[in-house]
């Protein structure tokens, strides 16, 4: 079977690069489906499948798919906010040492936590709305031991400077403050402790159009200040296109490309990630594209099709396609595509501006 | 393209009474609807987009209330002849004329369908509803008639649909569904609200081209809403551009991609990132954000964010008003209309 040679292949134990951060190999999340009074399991959602990739330091990653390719959970997992089923994340820490996150006890991550940081989706929901900024920002300070008042306001007025709020408005709620303001507290609050690596789920899609940008410079901005990393899940191509230097597709638990993003906009390798492109409606009328969107819906992870799971909507698919399904291969340097056909396709990507 | 509108919407006016003050939603919007066309309206959240439409269906609810303006329609139900316009904003609510009028000549696409199907009745039996409120039919004809509909739209399968419920359904075809029961009786005009917001880029796609491929078909008028310019452009002939209630432009589709006059227009377009942008730039950012509601206002509502506003405090005191600069494009802003000279 292809899927375990994959993994006999890529579980050993070979030597991480050292412009490395993390290392992510064949990680699973299955979620049981339950049924009936003994609440039996009867089936598993996949909503994770084998999923490899890496982090350089001081890059951007892009992660990006539909609803419910998995993208939110493979960014959960990396954080152990949710337990993976299986497979192997491998942290390069501060100090250089290498762990495997997945084998960690409870205690053991508490240091990691604060390298790692999170920013939400929604700044509406992510923050309390009884705390001022002064706690809100404050807490992972008090948390992690900055028990000194004093301190900790002065560390929070430099937070709240650093995303261009004004430190005057510490004592406010977050109620106060428009949505784009409140994403910007909640990026000071995943900052307080100096992480290294940032995870950021869909951090502009609940902004409108003119504060999406504000807060995608700042993002910018602060990575060339604080050499962070990022981890961009997103569905928007257009906002992943402008902030990432790597870019990885997801479809139904799985990457099926990952490669430099102008490569992927420009050179897609995999039919998946061409209709994605072609999808995207071109904010200009005199390009109203004649492409033929793809058929037939998103499949669902719970009962995933047979083989390649893009295979039912391919436009290419043959019987291969349908039994088996295919590797992550490196066909060019650090461009990985998961296609039985991709050598001797060309796809179309997007067209550069004129 | 004949050059007589469907529909006219005129100075219309839209308050909220609330315990805070009054909320000015909609505030003197005028546009046009021409048959057989499709306008755009782009805004950003709280613009009055949603507010505008509301008012077109007569659908605002206290304590809201369209305090001024007309929205004329050409209606073949209500207008004795073909010439002649109804003003919806004079018809009593609740009444009658506007039942027969909703669903019927007038259809709208809510945002989400899953919120706007019921969850206890199946498809076919909302589908079968819509369609005996407005036309004589047995149940049987009801019945074929919305196969029919369901076929058009794309739904496979569509008898075996009629019996599900719209849980059942992915998010995809519960929007071709919700197109199809829009359909049903012909509208002259269909309304969509964000109907491609709550979907997945790929299922955006089909919908978009089924909304294409239906509008050319029957060649119905429709007015879409959105806050994504690239659907936009995609989709719609002529577009409005608002703002805090207001419209900041109007004009065709090619002209406001191309040849955009108002500041915020201009704003907006270079700030959107798109497929194109290059990658890990800059992008150039509308400063600020957009003002809360209840704040009082004189001038230009874009005043505090605008790059372009004039000196001597001309656009913070006094408003402008929306003007033809030529035969198709109109825009509210001094920068066109004779400059910094206070008139």
């Amino acid at each position: 079977m292809s899927v375990e040679s994959t993994q006999s292949k890529l579980t050993a134990n070979t030597p991480m690069p050292p412009e490395r951060l993390l290392d992510v190999k064949q990680l699973k999340k299955y979620f049981p489906i339950r049924k009936g009074f003994f609440k039996s399991v009867v089936g598993q959602v996949r909503s994770v499948d084998g999923v490899t990739f890496h982090l350089n330091q001081g890059e951007t990653l892009g992660l990006v798919g539909e609803s419910g390719c998995g993208k939110t959970t493979t960014s959960r997992c990396l954080l152990r906010a949710i337990n993976p089923t299986s497979g192997e994340i491998r942290y390069r820490q501060a100090d250089g040492q290498l762990v495997d996150v997945t084998k960690l006890a409870s205690d053991e991550l508490r240091p990691l936590r604060r390298e790692m940081q999170m920013i939400f989706q929604d700044p509406f929901a992510s923050l309390n709305p009884r705390m001022n900024l002064l706690d809100l920002v404050g807490e992972p300070l008090l948390v992690n031991g900055v028990a000194n008042r004093k301190e900790r306001s002065d560390r929070v007025a430099d937070l709240l400077r650093l995303v261009g709020l004004r430190p005057e408005y510490m004592r406010r709620f977050p109620h106060a403050f428009s949505g784009g303001q409140r994403q910007r507290i909640v990026i000071a609050r995943a900052l307080a402790l100096n992480p290294r690596l940032v995870v950021a789920d869909e951090p502009v899609s609940a902004l409108d159009v003119s504060v999406q940008a504000q807060v995608l410079n700042l993002l910018l901005d602060l990575q060339e200040q604080l050499k962070l990393t990022y981890l961009f899940v997103a569905h928007d191509l257009s906002v992943v296109r402008h902030i990432s230097d790597r870019v990885a597709v997801m479809y139904v638990g799985r990457i099926v490309e990952m490669s430099p993003t102008d490569e992927l906009f420009l050179a897609p390798k995999h039919p998946y990630t061409a209709a994605l492109l072609s999808a995207v409606p071109v904010a200009d009328p005199r390009i109203r594209s004649k492409m033929q969107p793809l058929e037939g819906d998103v499949p669902s992870p719970s009962n995933p099709p047979s083989g390649c799971h893009f295979h039912p909507r391919c436009p290419f698919a043959t019987e291969l396609c349908r039994q088996q399904a295919p590797d992550l291969e490196e066909v060019q340097p650090n461009h990985f595509v998961a296609c039985h056909r991709q050598a001797e396709l060309s796809l179309l990507g997007v067209s550069e501006p004129t | 393209m004949t050059n007589q509108p469907l529909l006219e919407v005129r100075d219309l006016q839209t308050v909220f009474e609330l315990d805070e003050g009054t909320v000015k939603a909609v505030d003197g919007v005028s546009f046009d609807v021409y048959p057989g066309r499709v306008l755009g309206i782009v805004g950003e959240s709280g613009c009055g987009k949603s507010v505008t439409i509301k008012s077109v269906l007569r659908l605002i609810e206290e304590p809201g209330r369209i305090a001024n303006g007309a929205i004329r329609f050409r209606s073949k139900i209500l207008g004795n002849s073909s010439a002649e316009m109804v003003d919806l904003v004079q018809l009593p609510a609740k009444s009658a004329q506007l039942r027969a009028l909703r669903g019927n000549e007038i259809a709208l696409i809510p945002q989400e369908p899953m919120a706007a199907f019921s969850p206890v009745h199946t498809i076919g039996n909302q589908l079968m509803e819509v369609i005996q409120l407005h036309q004589p039919v047995s149940n049987e004809e009801a019945k074929k008639i919305a196969v029919n509909r369901l076929k058009e739209v794309g739904v496979p399968n569509p008898e075996g649909a009629m019996d599900r419920y719209s849980w059942e359904l992915s998010g995809g075809l519960r929007q071709r569904a919700m197109i199809g029961m829009a359909l049903t009786c012909d509208p002259l005009l269909l309304i969509a609200d964000e109907p491609t917001t709550a979907i997945d880029v790929t299922t955006q796609a089909q919908v978009l081209s089924l909304l294409r491929k239906l509008q050319q078909e029957h060649q119905t008028s429709i007015i879409f809403i959105t806050h994504d310019l690239g659907v936009i452009a995609q989709l719609a002939d002529d577009v409005v551009v608002m703002y805090l209630g207001k419209v900041m432009e109007s004009g065709p589709v090619d002209q406001i991609f191309h040849n955009p006059q108002h500041p915020y227009t201009r704003a907006l377009l270079r700030s959107i990132p798109t497929v194109h942008t290059k990658n890990r730039s800059r992008l150039p950012t509308i400063s600020g954000s957009i003002p809360h509601p209840f704040q009082k206002r004189s001038g230009c509502p874009f005043v505090a964010r605008c790059q372009e506003a004039l000196p001597q405090q001309k656009c913070a005191n006094q408003a402008p008003v929306l003007k033809a600069i030529n035969e198709h494009q109109s825009v509210s802003c001094f920068l066109h209309q004779g400059g910094g000279n206070v008139s």
